[in-house]
């Protein structure tokens, strides 16, 4: 045996890791990111000449638990057909029998990268939106998502958002072995993290994080009403919270509509402030035209 | 209760795979053959970087670390001291490092001469060739006692994986020498490039190298599951080399 240098040691271990895509209609472009259950990269689909995004396993001989994690996910996107959620193309094994999975390629920002450019709160919360109403059409078709982050969504070339990882989602009907805690301890939901029973409600409050998060800028704070939204997402009792993404949605967009939201009452100095704001233009109008009126009148007794 | 913190790697599972069985579940076998054939494993595994790490990390000549090394892995047979390793507080390198790091300072208090245990007869480690590699590569220092090594063990890891391939290969197919041209000595830059030396078309080339580099990894894997006592060790340690950045 001859000894090996560093380089060639890193050569091989990358060599050894990297998916066998023989055989098959992709070929690899480069590594997008890795996670718990396996490494994303960028292929080109030689068949229909497009690029996607491939997940693949780690191991070819992975505990059936990930394996069924990833098998779920696969079947899990592919019935959710929503311009907010990412499809899938394709799913199977690759030459060395390591799972794969297909995905659009999505060309753009994650979330917490977006919320560190300088986009506007009016903007950030329409996005912001648009993520609620993805959600509530999963927990529509009985999928909870258990696993909502910024890193997990991401901001396409049109400004569209798109939900990826689905790996832990689930349908409410199916629960873990009790005690058994997946998903991400920030943005988790307390029953989720004590390992109880979930329903849709813990997505809420992984959409609560992200608001809180995508609404703070450095060194301003978020308006009140969208603080009270996020709080009230975030209730540590489920039944205080949103009943649905959809709700949540609402109350956001009424905030950026200069509506009162559900989730924070207001003091009558407040309610007139935003009564002022929501009709600037016709006040003005209305301002200019008593003050002309005002000015003829002391024209014409002169 | 288990947390998986970040969507980690599995939980518990009942299977282990069963192509090469666990070396260190059978050193606690009560069938002495089995014992003994499980050591053999285990000391074929973790003797080279045992002896690097006690030259390097313990600073010793190279033939008072050939001495330890043999010592210490008689000893490890004939006082039982691997089979009380326990998976659920650690791995099994950091356990038998341990152990080893106990054995040198307990040789160094005592200060006496090395006495081989109970007539065994000297293990056959070729120690010219781990001081041979030594020599021809250089230890980069500032790596801490583990990374040295988890880095050494690697290295023979692979070393071993690559003979195996070597000689699965030998006669066969020309994948193990496009592996070791492409992959570890970089003496051919491209596909192109090896298809004209070894006059075959580009397509064999790939499909060859990627069948050597599959069987490459299933050796090393086999070998990583061969020396872990659980699946979740197993998977730990695959995933550490196999699905992690190279520190």
């Amino acid at each position: 045996m001859k000894p090996l240098p560093d380089e060639a040691l890193g050569r091989l271990r990358e060599a050894a890791a990297l998916p066998d895509l023989s055989g098959t209609r992709y070929t690899l472009v480069r590594e997008l990111g890795r996670g718990g259950m396996g490494v994303v990269y960028l292929a080109e689909d030689t068949e229909l000449e497009r690029r996607v995004a491939l997940k693949v396993l780690h191991l070819d001989d992975a505990s059936p638990e990930l394996s069924e994690r990833m098998r779920r996910e696969a079947r899990t996107l592919a019935r959710l057909e929503h311009p907010n959620i990412v499809p899938v193309y394709d799913f199977g094994d690759l030459p060395g029998g390591r799972l794969y999975c297909a995905m659009k390629y999505v060309e753009g920002p994650r979330l917490d990268e977006y919320a560190r450019q300088r986009h506007s709160l009016p903007e950030r919360l329409r996005l912001f939106a648009l993520l609620c109403e993805a959600v509530a059409y999963a927990h529509a078709r009985g999928v909870i998502h258990r696993d909502l982050k910024p890193e997990n969504i991401m901001v396409g070339a049109f400004g569209e958002v798109l939900i990826m990882d689905w790996g832990l989602a689930r349908p409410a009907s199916e629960s873990d072995a009790p005690g058994h805690v997946l998903g991400t301890a920030h943005y988790m939901a307390p029953e989720q993290a004590r390992g109880e029973a979930i329903d849709h409600r813990t997505d809420i409050f992984s959409l609560g994080r992200i608001l809180e998060e995508l609404a703070g800028e450095p060194g301003a704070r978020p308006p009140k009403p969208v603080t009270g939204i996020a709080a009230k997402a975030m209730a540590a009792d489920a039944s205080l919270r949103y009943a649905g993404a959809s709700e949540l949605a609402q109350d956001v967009l009424r905030f950026l509509d200069g509506l009162s939201v559900t989730a924070y009452r207001e003091s009558p100095w407040d309610s007139l402030l935003r009564f002022c704001r929501r009709n600037r233009n016709l006040l003005l109008l209305v301002a200019t035209y008593l003050a002309a009126r005002f000015l003829i009148f002391f024209w014409t007794r002169l | 209760m288990p947390y998986e913190p970040d969507t980690a790697m599995g939980g518990p599972s009942g299977r282990f795979p069963s192509t090469r069985h666990s070396a260190i579940l059978s050193l606690k076998s009560a069938n002495s053959g089995e014992r003994e054939r499980a050591w053999a494993a285990v000391t074929e595994s973790y003797w080279k970087p045992a002896y690097k790490y006690i030259r390097i990390q313990w600073n010793k000549s190279n033939d008072e670390a050939k001495d330890l090394t043999q010592a210490f892995f008689t000893a490890a047979f004939e006082k039982d001291y691997l089979g009380r390793y326990d998976a659920a507080k650690g791995s099994f390198r950091t356990f038998l490092r341990k152990c080893l790091d106990g054995f040198v300072a307990n040789r160094n208090q005592a200060a006496s001469r090395l006495k081989r245990g109970g007539g065994t007869p000297a293990l056959p480690l070729d120690f010219e060739n781990a001081e041979g590699e030594l020599e021809s590569l250089p230890v980069k220092g500032g790596l801490d006692t583990e990374a040295f090594f988890y880095k050494e063990w690697v290295r023979h890891l692979f070393s071993s994986a690559l003979e195996e391939l070597r000689q699965e290969c030998a006669g066969k197919n020309a994948g193990y020498e496009m592996l070791e041209r492409y992959d570890v000595d970089q003496t051919a830059a491209s596909y192109e490039q090896l298809a004209r030396d070894m006059n075959l078309s580009v397509t064999a080339v790939t499909n060859q190298l990627a069948a050597a580099r599959r069987r490459f990894r299933r050796i090393v894997l086999e070998r990583i599951r061969q020396v872990s006592a659980t699946e979740e060790e197993f998977q730990r340690e695959a995933k550490q080399l196999l699905g992690s950045k190279w520190r």
